[in-house]
């Protein structure tokens, strides 16, 4: 496994409101490689994960310090264009949301949006997404029509490969297989695995079992403190806290 | 173990459940039936002249029998062409401008706005006529009236309904889908334009053919914008309108007039009702592609 860094992160706390929700959060996140965070819900995984895109800044009242260096370069400097950034840090979200358009336009929307692709390079491009993202077979006779059509685990392959489209560094996924029946989670996992070869994985999951089985990398957050991170077999084996061994071994959450 | 018998809560809340159950269809029935009735009555007074004769010919006041409403036709729909040019653009933008913006200049505009809805109609066709008819005549003597200027009238009408409409619409919109397209990198007005918009499509567009169909029956505003005409005119002078022959034939002397007044409410009716069924068709025909 590589351990080239591909995100730092420095001394992030995050309040809605006066409401705290992360407390001084430090990480090293690898390159290539699959990362979980693993917490009981409202531990604050989620916000991390916003926070690595920056999907927090419309939020009223919310608040962030600390630093994020994605490859070395600061996320909130003000050189940064969101759009940019956003771009770099893909994000899937836990409910499936495919666009009110065809399943074709639903990927092309991204590199029409940066102007990556036009005419035959983008129904390439559309195409090698959809092979990546293992939904190639089911829509290829399809494409014209509406992606609203498609089961729930057909639409979040589709979000996955519509993430893909614009060349990310990075892949957030905000439990991504949580509305998913048992086949597709283990599809998306399956793809999950694959994808680590050329991208940076960063999974929130409910699913202890999700974690260990695709992760090399776990973190614990429990209310709202990063309270281990290490290798997920340091994690899930010998775990260095006790609220870690409880979490992991069921003893609450 | 429990009781598996009626109990008498169980029981009074069975009659309390079948007491408002019943009150509910008769409610829905009486609703129904009047309108029911409503449509019914207009088609058996209006069915006597309503033949192809009828929608090729001019009002004929020495003979009414062989009278019509082609100009009438006509300068409706290309009144409702000019409202709808006018009230689509500003009205949906306004909408996005409301649903967007958060502050006080957008609270002013929404009170504004409400306002504007409150006024009625006859109001708004005084304006048109204070702020542009008269002055025009004064400069031009024997001019001014049009069915531009009554399109302006009736597009000032639907501004507050369509973009009430747009502006509730995109509240509907789930922050998922903005999220979903914001986390590609799409610019806010891209994912507005191209994501937003077009999932509240089907409810902007109900909305605009309520807004329509609202004005399209408006007689007030054209008084005073396009005055009527008994002969076919260009739409920069004054023309006739479908209330407006409605409101001359029903005050007419003449019984066949009269009677040819139903006529022309059935088509006004139903021009109406081929304009929702049209946008309908076309929304479900977007959606499928």
């Amino acid at each position: 496994m590589q351990t080239t860094p591909c995100v730092t992160v420095q001394n992030v706390s995050f309040w809605y409101g006066s409401n705290q929700a992360l407390f001084d959060v430090n990480m090293t996140i690898p390159q290539h490689a699959v990362t979980a965070f693993i917490g009981p819900s409202g531990c604050g995984k989620s916000t991390f994960l916003r926070c690595l895109n920056r999907m927090n800044d419309r939020i009223d009242g919310a608040k962030m310090t600390g630093t994020i260096k994605l490859n070395d370069q600061d996320i909130r400097d003000r050189s940064v264009s969101v759009e940019a950034l956003r771009r770099t840090v893909g994000m899937v979200f836990q409910k499936p949301v495919p666009f009110p358009m065809s399943i074709y336009d639903n990927v092309a929307f991204g590199p029409r949006t940066h102007q990556l692709a036009r005419g035959r390079a983008l129904d390439e491009l559309v195409e090698k997404c959809l092979i990546d993202a293992a939904l190639w077979d089911e829509v290829k006779d399809k494409l014209k029509s509406s992606a609203m059509a498609l089961s729930g685990g057909q639409q979040q392959r589709l979000c996955i490969a519509r993430t893909l489209s614009v060349s990310p560094d990075v892949i957030l996924m905000d439990e991504p297989c949580s509305a998913l029946d048992p086949n597709s989670t283990h599809r998306i996992e399956e793809l999950i695995t694959r994808l680590k070869n050329q991208y940076t994985v960063i999974i929130v999951t409910h699913n202890l079992q999700q974690a260990k089985r695709i992760s090399d990398m776990t973190g614990f957050f429990l209310r709202g403190e990063l309270v281990e991170f290490g290798s997920s077999e340091t994690v899930f084996g010998t775990p260095a806290r006790k609220e870690t061994d409880d979490y992991i071994n069921g003893r609450f959450g | 173990m429990t009781s598996l018998a009626s109990t008498p809560v169980l029981v009074q809340r069975r009659v309390l459940n079948a007491l408002f159950q019943t009150l509910c269809g008769i409610c829905a029935v009486i609703a129904i039936a009047v309108l029911g009735y409503v449509l019914w009555f207009l088609f058996r007074q209006g069915i006597t002249y309503f033949k192809p004769s009828f929608f090729t010919r001019l009002p004929d006041n020495v003979n009414p029998v062989l009278g019509g409403i082609k100009h009438s036709i006509l300068g409706s729909v290309n009144i409702l062409g000019i409202a709808l040019s006018i009230s689509i653009p500003i009205g949906i933008l306004s909408g996005v401008y409301q649903a967007e913006a958060n502050g006080k200049l957008c609270q002013v505009v929404r009170f504004l706005t409400d306002v504007l809805n409150g006024i009625p109609s006859i109001v708004i066709g005084l304006f048109i006529y204070a702020i542009w008819i008269l002055p025009y005549a004064q400069k031009h003597p024997g001019q001014g009236y049009s069915g531009i200027a009554g399109g302006a009238a009736l597009g000032i009408m639907m501004i507050p309904l369509v973009m009430r409409t747009t502006d509730e619409m995109l509240h509907l919109v789930p922050q998922s889908l903005w999220d979903a397209s914001l986390a590609l990198g799409t610019p806010r007005w891209r994912t507005m334009l191209f994501v937003v918009l077009p999932s509240a499509r089907n409810g902007i567009v109900t909305g605009v053919m309520l807004a329509l169909a609202r004005v399209a029956g408006e007689t007030a505003p054209l008084l005073f914008t396009v005055l009527g005409n008994e002969f076919l005119g260009p739409i920069t002078g004054p023309v006739d309108a479908l209330p407006l022959r409605l409101y001359k034939y029903a005050t007419s002397s003449d019984p066949v007039q009269n009677a040819m007044a139903w006529s022309t409410a059935l088509t006004l009716i139903l021009i109406i009702l081929i304009l929702s069924i049209l946008a309908r068709f076309l929304t479900r025909a977007g959606k499928r592609s």
